[in-house]
């Protein structure tokens, strides 16, 4: 079984953004730089099926900048057998929706583990759109994958809202990986070491002949509103009388 | 987020993608994995045997060793990191897994045969079975080439008498790697045996009634007329620079690990001052705190960059021992200066082990001791400079 399995380089989590002053972006400088968490959480579900199903191959890609290679390296590290990076600047959900459609043409995997969003701009919309460019069939959310014993179908578990709700579709298809499908495990030492000789192709966006053209265009980033001290109030009446003239909440 | 520690001078830079990314499995290991036992460990005085699986599927043992033993081949820049790291958890554990490495696995791979590396390393690094290194007594530490143990040539095999002293690990390994002195054509001269747990005759005793490393196991070794083959000895060995270059290993370690156990006391002291409110401001507000951190975090960064040339220099395979002796001496030293400093910016808060500080303080003694004292670093350090040996005698 072949699977194909997205890693966006995104910024830590835990790392205070900055807005550039011109409000065109972020300060990218002194940041720390990680496998999109919900990326890492997809790249251990592909490993745990390759643990089961044998012969199968894990196939990473990446789409961005050179640097991104250290998060394939993270990735292969993890056990993935080799990596693909697309050399682009950055593309919006249906650019990369494309770039991705267009290598699957070329890998033809059997699934494509995706993390259901990257948590840099949230969109949340790579997945869907790629297997509707596809056509294939797209479990988004899953907290629980099963695959039928011939591999030739998938079962996924999505958590809605007040309960659980369970997907079957045939293969190959798309699933986003949600927060509570895994814990990813960490690049062991001598997976370290062997990432360094395994294959990492990169291969300039322009060479592959899609259209990446941005439909989305960002018009300005701002921080969010500091927020103003906190009070400390001397008795209950006062707390309710703020909450009442001023907080205008009761 | 993954815990940051002090890089004042973004060293981090400095280093390659791979070794980040070892340094980063250690410090996820010791956060998510060993940071929730340490505290009852070293209340209870006892080794969390239930992590050596983990640690050895992780690849820390032997890391720096080929990998048709099963081990990660890495450089020892990455080596020395995983000691940084595993010392931010507790000496003990850095203690483990240098023993296991440094003082076992090396002396075996190099100064054994093809046999005794095939037979022990893969199972070594798998973490089945365990070494310990046995060279000090208890009347020689400083000066090991006194040593009284002895072996001696007897049925085709070699019998050992002596008893060793402060071994990590003795009552918990399987195989000991014993110098001992055999006295042949009228040469004396100091050898490493490899002793099996099961030999008749040996036997190890845990030391009891320690204030420091005590998430560790220290024993005593009992070679009471020990009967081993004739192909139990490593056959590399004949003098004292053997077990002396495996002391390298071990100090070299050290000298990173020592970073680790800093790191985590300044790391602690600092968030404390900038919470702790007295004279209603911080206490990271005073000048005599400030003064304190800032010597913290400047011998932190210095330590930093000496172990990383260190490693530069060792991969380059230019490192000579007296260089080692200078990092393991001043980085131990200072990192206890830290942890003391440390535990007075806590406070009374600092003699509880609700903070690490006063648990890294306590190791700190013994790592200051343990691998060449502090003093003797300095003398050999002193031979070097001036060609004045100012040992006695």
């Amino acid at each position: 079984m072949k699977i194909l399995v997205t890693v966006k380089r995104v910024p830590d989590p835990e790392t205070s953004i900055k807005v550039k002053p011109d409000g065109t972006g972020i300060v990218t400088d002194n940041i720390k730089w990680v496998v999109n968490p919900f990326d890492e959480i997809g790249v251990e579900e592909a490993l745990r099926i390759k643990e089961k199903v044998a012969g199968s191959e894990v196939v990473l890609v990446s789409i961005g900048d050179k640097v991104a290679q250290e998060q394939l390296r993270t990735g292969l590290a993890m056990g993935a057998d080799r990596a693909i990076l697309v050399l682009a600047d950055d593309l919006d959900p249906l650019g990369v929706a494309r770039v991705l459609a267009k290598l699957v043409d070329d890998e033809k995997p059997d699934l494509i583990i995706m993390g259901k969003q990257a948590i840099d701009d949230d969109s949340n919309a790579v997945g869907q759109m790629l297997a509707e460019l596809l056509g294939w069939p797209q479990g988004t959310f899953a907290s629980q994958i099963e695959l039928s014993d011939d591999q030739k179908s998938a079962s996924v578990t999505r958590e809605v809202d007040g309960g659980l709700e369970t997907l079957s579709f045939p293969l190959p298809g798309v699933i986003t990986a949600d927060l509570r499908l895994n814990e990813p495990r960490y690049a062991s030492l001598p997976g370290i070491m062997k990432a360094r000789k395994k294959e990492l192709k990169e291969i300039p966006v322009a060479d592959l002949g899609v259209d990446v053209t941005p439909r989305v265009t960002i018009t300005k980033m701002e921080p969010p509103p500091s927020r103003e001290a906190g009070k400390i109030v001397a008795s209950v009446e006062e707390l309710v009388n703020l909450l009442h003239t001023e907080a205008k909440v009761i | 987020m993954l815990y940051e520690p002090p890089d004042y001078y973004a060293i981090d830079e400095l280093l390659s993608d791979e070794e980040r990314m070892v340094r980063d499995t250690a410090r996820r290991f010791i956060e998510d994995e060993y940071q929730p036992l340490v505290t009852k460990a070293f209340r209870d005085g006892s080794f969390p045997m239930q992590i050596v699986p983990r640690l050895a599927e992780l690849g820390f043992f032997g890391p720096t060793l080929p990998e048709r033993y099963g081990c990660a081949d890495l450089n020892s820049v990455a080596y020395g990191l995983i000691n940084q790291e595993l010392e931010r958890g507790d000496s003990g554990i850095r203690s483990f897994a240098s023993v296991q490495s440094g003082l076992v696995m090396y002396p075996i791979f190099t100064y054994g045969s093809e046999e005794h590396r095939t037979h022990w390393l893969p199972r070594m690094a798998r973490g089945e079975a365990i070494g310990c290194f046995g060279l000090t007594e208890p009347d020689f530490g400083s000066n090991p080439s006194g040593m009284l143990t002895t072996a001696r040539r007897a049925d085709g095999g070699f019998i050992l008498n002596g008893v060793k002293r402060w071994i990590t690990n003795g009552n918990i390994a399987d195989v000991a790697v014993v110098w001992a002195r055999l006295e042949e054509d009228g040469q004396s001269a100091i050898h490493g045996f490899l002793v099996e747990r099961d030999r008749q005759g040996y036997s190890a005793r845990e030391m009891e009634g320690k204030f420091s490393l005590r998430a560790s196991i220290t024993s005593e070794l009992f070679l009471d007329d020990c009967w081993i083959p004739e192909e139990n000895r490593l056959p590399g060995t004949g003098s004292m620079k053997a077990p002396l270059s495996c002391l390298s290993q071990a100090r070299y370690g050290i000298a990173w690990g020592a970073i680790g156990a800093a790191s985590a006391c300044y790391d602690c002291a600092l968030s404390y001052a900038r919470e702790r409110i007295m004279f209603d401001k911080p206490i990271a507000a005073f000048q005599l705190v400030q003064r304190k951190l800032v010597t913290m975090v400047t011998e932190i960064t210095k330590a930093q960059l000496l172990c990383l040339r260190l490693g530069r220099l060792k991969d380059a395979q230019h490192v000579r021992p007296e260089q080692i002796s200078m990092a393991k001496m001043n980085n131990v030293s200072q990192a206890l200066k830290i942890a003391r400093l440390a535990r007075d910016i806590l406070g009374a808060n600092g003699i509880i082990d609700e903070y690490p500080i006063i648990r890294h303080m306590l190791n700190l003694e013994t790592v200051n001791t343990y691998e060449g004292t502090e003093d003797v670093h300095r003398l050999i350090i002193g031979k070097d400079i001036t060609g004045f040996s100012a040992f006695g005698g």
